[in-house]
């Protein structure tokens, strides 16, 4: 039975995943990718799906089910990427049994990030397919042909999309599921034992796969050529649009410009018909959400006389994501704009919650660094990067997941005092708690602040993977009891807790406090539920 | 025919709650839809919008152009503002009069108000007042899409209520009928 539903692109992702017969959905929270793990739990029960620690034990356990001859999707945000990398690369290299879909949702524009890097940088580098939707039923019908393209290619398939499709809602026709595979492990060890000689072989293998892989992009269904009406002429302009700059091209009605447009959504990049276009063009211009990967790839395909235009020539800005209006532009269309910029307009920055807990942990720590020249507070990724803002302006970094604590033992190990760290509990577990051992094995000069609101706050309330069990893993790291001290942050506790952070900072060694009170938005949505 | 409007508000006011109810009956109704939304960090807080796109025809751009936008619906009169370089002449500003202060700096509202009633198209109430002499404390969201409704006009106030009737019908029926006054309230403010 055909239906039409109304889904955000991560739904599109997620609904077209699990028809195509997935087995497992590994993921760790983060926008703009949350929302598909969310709604294959919510809505697919025979999908093996509990959120992972990060994003590499999520990539590794998504490679194992494709060993066991299943079909598993992993999903994470841009920079999940990174954390996840290792077995990224090397799962092109052991290549797949049943099929693998990596999904990576970029955020250009930086909406809730901290860098605007762009995943398809990954595929090209891991040498695997890459595919990149421009509508929501594009997300959806890609799933199972990725699927397919996977399990036809022995190779990981790595699905890049963006902010504004992940986080947008339109209707898309959805079809009959497929059931999952039957299990069926590998029996050939040489492919995934990869000691150099057999990781010698397989690369040669992944080398030798490429020119099929071309030929599946240049035979595409994803990859189109829109041509205006015949004219016989060579048009002035082409353009070349990737995955939802597509969108942006077409709402700026190109035909009517008499552009053709060649619409990019499989990668490795289709060459002959960049080459086609480029015969019937003066020159292309490259609209690509993100960095300019297929501007500097088109550069050296076509050769440098020939005129491109993009993010590197300052015709579409260097950064930033793309908008109607900047690509319009870049297609000389004229805007009409009756009115500019309103003057009672101030800017809205998000804040902590009334009543976080996160407010009393900053409120203490002001108090206290206060009384220490050099004090400087490390921060780390989640809501409580808020307390970078007023009225508390209390930390002074946050650069990646776990960084607090590493960043705290290497400004220590220079001789900083007090360096202090502030860690939310899921992202403790994410990637402090190694960092933490490094601490204590090194007997470094740091006081860590666990602030545990017993949730995955920032991404909007999923599981945290350490509940319970953070003093436990201080201790198993080798801490001495006496210097993991527990809390309750509220404003009536100001003195004890202010005391306590006395403390461990005259401590010399590692000390962690852990504040503990569950976060204001999952207690009100569970006071609303029990009504 | 086309209609893209931008809702608009703060982190927590219920604007994507308007953007379901007119998404479903957009959706009953068999018109296109793309409908961008805000999610992740400015929830806390924050000024959240979203660009809803309806059409009889193909829809390419989640994001609607600057100067195309035909109507702005926002829960706040600074956040309506916000999105002024977004609007053709034609459009229409209905927005709650009642500013959600929660920055040191915002503007005087005198000031405020002033440049909104400036523009020429444009419905302004105290929704959340209006909410609460009508006993509707939850529904002050509806009272402006009823406000609203008029001038959403590839869809009917009729069409919109019977979304109203759906997508409330799982908490009750004396929410379904609070958000029917809430809307028919708002509908007759702006006659």
């Amino acid at each position: 039975m055909i239906t039409r539903k109304l889904l955000l692109g991560d739904e599109a992702i997620a609904l077209g995943a699990i028809h195509a017969g997935i087995s497992g959905v590994y993921a760790y929270p983060g926008t703009p990718s949350t929302e598909i793990t969310e709604y294959i739990q919510a809505h697919a029960p025979e999908v093996r799906s509990r959120w992972c620690t990060n994003e590499k034990t999520a990539m590794e356990a998504a490679l194992g089910m494709a060993y066991a001859g299943k079909r598993a999707l992993v999903c994470m945000k841009h920079v999940g990427m990174n954390v996840a990398a290792d077995a990224f690369v090397n799962s092109a290299i052991t290549g797949v049994n049943g099929g693998l879909v990596v999904l990576a949702a970029d955020d250009p524009s930086m909406h809730s990030s901290q860098n605007e890097q762009d995943s398809r940088f990954y595929g090209k580098f891991a040498m695997i397919p890459i595919l990149e939707p421009s509508t929501q039923q594009e997300a959806y019908d890609m799933m199972p042909y990725a699927y397919a393209l996977s399990e036809e290619t022995k190779l990981p398939v790595l699905m890049r999309v963006v902010t504004r499709l992940a986080h947008s809602r339109a209707g898309v026709t959805v079809r009959e599921p497929r059931p999952q595979n039957v299990l069926h492990p590998e029996t050939d060890r040489t492919h995934w034992v990869l000691l150099p000689a057999n990781a010698r072989r397989q690369y040669a293998s992944l080398v030798g796969k490429q020119d099929s892989l071309l030929a599946s992009s240049e035979a595409s269904p994803y990859n189109s050529c829109k041509r205006p009406a015949a004219t016989g002429n060579v048009a002035p302009l082409g353009v070349i649009a990737c995955g939802i700059a597509y969108n942006y091209v077409m709402e700026n009605c190109p035909q009517e410009l008499g552009i053709p447009v060649l619409k990019v959504s499989q990668y490795p990049l289709p060459e002959a018909a960049i080459k086609a276009l480029a015969n019937e063009c003066e020159a292309l211009l490259i609209a690509e959400d993100g960095q300019p990967l297929v501007e500097e790839q088109v550069k050296s395909l076509l050769g440098a006389d020939y005129p491109i235009k993009g993010r590197l020539t300052g015709d579409l800005p260097r950064m930033g994501e793309l908008t109607p209006d900047c690509v319009g532009k870049a297609l000389g269309v004229t805007i009409e704009q009756p009115y500019v910029q309103a003057q009672n307009v101030m800017p809205r920055p998000p804040a902590l919650c009334q009543g976080c807990g996160h407010r009393d942990v900053y409120d203490a720590l002001n108090k206290v660094a206060a009384e220490y020249e050099g004090a400087r507070i490390f921060g780390d990724i989640g809501c409580y990067t808020l307390g970078a803002l007023p009225p508390f302006r209390a930390i002074d970094s946050c650069v990646d997941m776990g960084a607090s604590i590493t960043m705290a033992k290497g400004a220590a190990d220079a001789g900083l005092f007090p360096a202090i760290a502030v860690i939310g509990d899921s992202t403790f577990t994410h990637s402090g708690m190694t960092g933490l051992l490094d601490a204590i094995n090194d007997g470094s000069n740091i006081t860590v602040i666990i602030s545990d609101n017993l949730t995955t706050a920032m991404t909007g309330g999923q599981d945290s993977a350490g509940t319970n069990k953070f003093e436990a893993i201080c201790l198993g790291l080798g801490l001495a009891p006496e210097h993991v001290r527990v809390v309750v942050p509220l404003p009536k506790n100001m003195e004890e807790i202010t005391r306590i952070i006395r403390e461990e900072i005259e401590y010399p060694g590692v000390s962690v406090i852990i504040p503990r009170r569950e976060c204001m938005q999952t207690l009100q949505r569970k006071l609303r539920n029990k009504k | 025919m086309k209609k893209d409007i931008i809702l608009a508000g703060v982190g927590g006011q219920g604007i994507l709650t308007i953007a379901t109810i007119i998404g479903d009956a957009a959706t009953a109704a068999g018109l296109n839809l793309k409908q961008a939304e805000v999610h992740g960090m400015s929830q806390r807080g924050g000024d959240v919008q979203s660009n809803l796109r309806l059409s009889t025809e193909l829809i390419h751009s989640d994001l609607i152009k600057q100067g195309a936008t035909d109507l702005i619906i926002s829960m706040e009169p600074m956040e309506a503002l916000r999105y002024i370089p977004y609007i053709n002449k034609e459009a229409w500003v209905i927005t709650s009069s009642h500013p959600f202060k929660n920055i040191p700096n915002y503007p005087e509202e005198e000031a405020l108000m002033k440049e909104l009633e400036n523009l020429p198209h444009v419905a302004a109430l105290p929704i959340e007042d209006v909410a609460k002499e009508n006993n509707l404390p939850k529904s002050a969201n509806v009272i402006l899409l009823g406000m609203a409704a008029r001038y959403i006009d590839i869809l009917s106030p009729e069409q919109l209520r019977e979304s109203i009737t759906r997508v409330f019908a799982s908490k009750g029926d004396k929410v379904v009928e609070a958000n029917l006054k809430a809307f028919d309230l708002g509908l007759e403010a702006v006659k």
